[in-house]
């Protein structure tokens, strides 16, 4: 459980996806393996400026029991400025979500393995 | 390659089956479609299963032995193979049964579905369901199942024509179906105000827009078309079967609201029958959300994108219409057992085709099916004629 979440720390803390040097596409979830370059890709990591768009979201009111004490919240589909897009939640409140609204990442608590358990911190975006 | 046959379908009552479990779903459905097709358990070749959750529902694995055993069939070691693809399971595991009889490998195959979801409460139902689309990338982030779904749909209306409205009529019209479904999960009709006043689960999406958990059963016996009239004087013929993949994760697809792995196993399904959208009488379609059934007449290529909301709310759609969607009530009134819906879609389009739908009857010489896994990362669609 702790293994599975602490493995992508650098990921998920500090928005650290990989770029293919072969074409230049940036992924953000990290992919190690690029779908256009394939095996003529070379992949290396890429710090992400964690500016971005809200391409899509929703307000989610009915949720699975890790967030239920966090409802409502919104959930977005953030199209990052180089490119990769990601699901994350919006720090706003829910009428002030819209498409297009610019973002940028911020630190925060994400969930955790009830009472005792991990807590999982991550990336949320703000309205920049 | 040999052509393929349904020679006998079966299904359980979609519902909350409290005094019901796993085991005795699939032995009614299975049951009931050798009953159908008129053969015995010794005389099946091989049985494909699709579910996608028991190891979180009921926390049991090993789902194929464990039905060809309480099937009756332990003593004859039949192949039992478990299918798993998400909500699509069910339609992967008739696709995986058509293959071995098509292939000549098998003869006599049964493809079933089961699912039996409400053994848990609903906060665990949400997060298994969750597990369909990308659980380290989506379901991380807070994603819940129609949260996923309530986002294509915010992405849809903000670029297309799709009215709250023309969303609440899929269901409306749905549930009118499902009413006249004696295996429906709900068999009450319901008004867009019943949508519209529902509470809230995603937004924009309510109570209403969203289809159940519910438990339940379907089998089919697959034959080669050859031997058909062996087993019934009604045999349907498959046409075409083809499945298509696309990203685990909405947010890398190609277009948020669109399904591109629709798009490639509706053509490919038409191109290997032959035949034109015109040709197809009925179509049973993935409405886990009203949005999906909306996406699926547009990405199947029935209508232009952004024309489905309008075609619903003219009754295009609807039961007497010129294009009559999911006639058993889909996912939404009939019930959505993940595992066992891609089954119950092929049983619908069999019954439809044999002309045994009662009240539900629509004249249907060719029918398509449409079963989805994930947010559009598998989608398998099928073809079914009348001999």
């Amino acid at each position: 459980m702790v293994s599975r979440f602490w493995r992508k720390i650098p990921q998920r803390y500090n928005l650290v996806g990989t770029r293919c040097e072969t074409c230049g596409r940036h992924f953000y979830p990290p992919r190690t393996f690029c779908p256009d370059c394939r095996r003529g890709g070379k992949i290396v990591d890429h710090w992400f400026t964690g500016e971005g768009k809200v391409t899509t979201y929703t307000v989610i009111r009915t949720a699975s029991n890790q967030f239920e004490h966090a409802t409502p919240y919104v959930l977005a589909i953030v199209e990052l400025d180089e490119g990769p897009r990601l699901t994350a939640q919006i720090v706003c409140r829910p009428e002030e979500a819209r498409i297009g609204m610019r973002v940028r990442r911020v630190f925060r608590r994400i969930a955790a393995d009830g009472e005792s358990g991990v807590i999982h911190y991550g990336t949320k975006f703000v309205p920049a | 390659m040999r052509e393929v046959a349904v020679v006998g379908i079966g299904c359980t009552q979609f519902g909350e089956h409290w005094s019901a479990s796993f085991r005795d779903l699939f032995v009614e459905a299975g049951a009931l479609a050798l009953n159908d097709a008129g053969i015995s358990g010794e005389q099946i070749d091989a049985l494909y299963v699709g579910n996608m959750s028991a190891g979180r529902f009921i926390e049991q694995e090993h789902i194929g032995a464990l039905i060809a055993d309480y099937a009756g069939l332990a003593s004859n070691h039949t192949p039992s193979t478990r299918v798993e693809a998400a909500c699509a399971s069910g339609g992967l595991a008739f696709r995986q049964a058509a293959i071995a009889v098509a292939s000549g490998m098998e003869d006599v195959v049964v493809a079933a579905g089961v699912e039996k979801m409400t053994d848990v409460g609903t906060g665990a139902s949400v997060d298994t369901l969750a597990g369909a689309a990308d659980r380290e990338w989506e379901g991380f982030a807070g994603a819940t199942f129609p949260g996923l779904y309530a986002m294509i749909a915010t992405d849809y209306m903000h670029r297309h024509s799709l009215t709250r409205e023309q969303l609440a009529q899929v269901a409306v019209k749905n549930h009118a179906n499902g009413a006249r479904n004696p295996i429906a999960q709900f068999r009450q009709e319901i008004t867009i105000d019943t949508v519209l006043n529902s509470s809230l689960v995603a937004d924009p999406l309510r109570l209403f827009d969203c289809s159940p958990i519910t438990d339940g059963a379907a089998a089919v016996v697959v034959v080669p078309l050859e031997r058909a009239r062996e087993f019934t004087d009604a045999p349907v013929r498959m046409l075409a079967s083809a499945q298509a993949s696309d990203t685990i994760a909405l947010h890398d697809r190609r277009d948020i609201s669109t399904l591109d792995a629709t798009i490639a196993a509706g053509r490919r399904a038409l191109k290997l029958a032959r035949l034109e959208h015109a040709d197809i009488d009925l179509v049973e379609v993935h409405d886990c959300f009203t949005i999906a059934e909306i996406c699926a007449i547009e990405d199947l290529g029935f209508c232009a994108k952004g024309e489905a909301g309008r075609l619903t709310e003219e009754g295009v759609t609807a039961r007497d219409g010129g294009l009559p969607v999911n006639v058993s009530g889909g996912l939404k009134a009939c019930g959505h057992p993940v595992g066992a819906t891609g089954i119950k879609q092929i049983c619908e389009v069999v019954q439809q085709i044999r002309g045994e739908a009662g009240r539900r009857q629509v004249d249907t010489e060719i029918g398509m099916t449409h079963n989805v896994g994930g947010t559009g990362a598998t989608v398998v669609v099928h073809i079914l004629g009348a001999c």
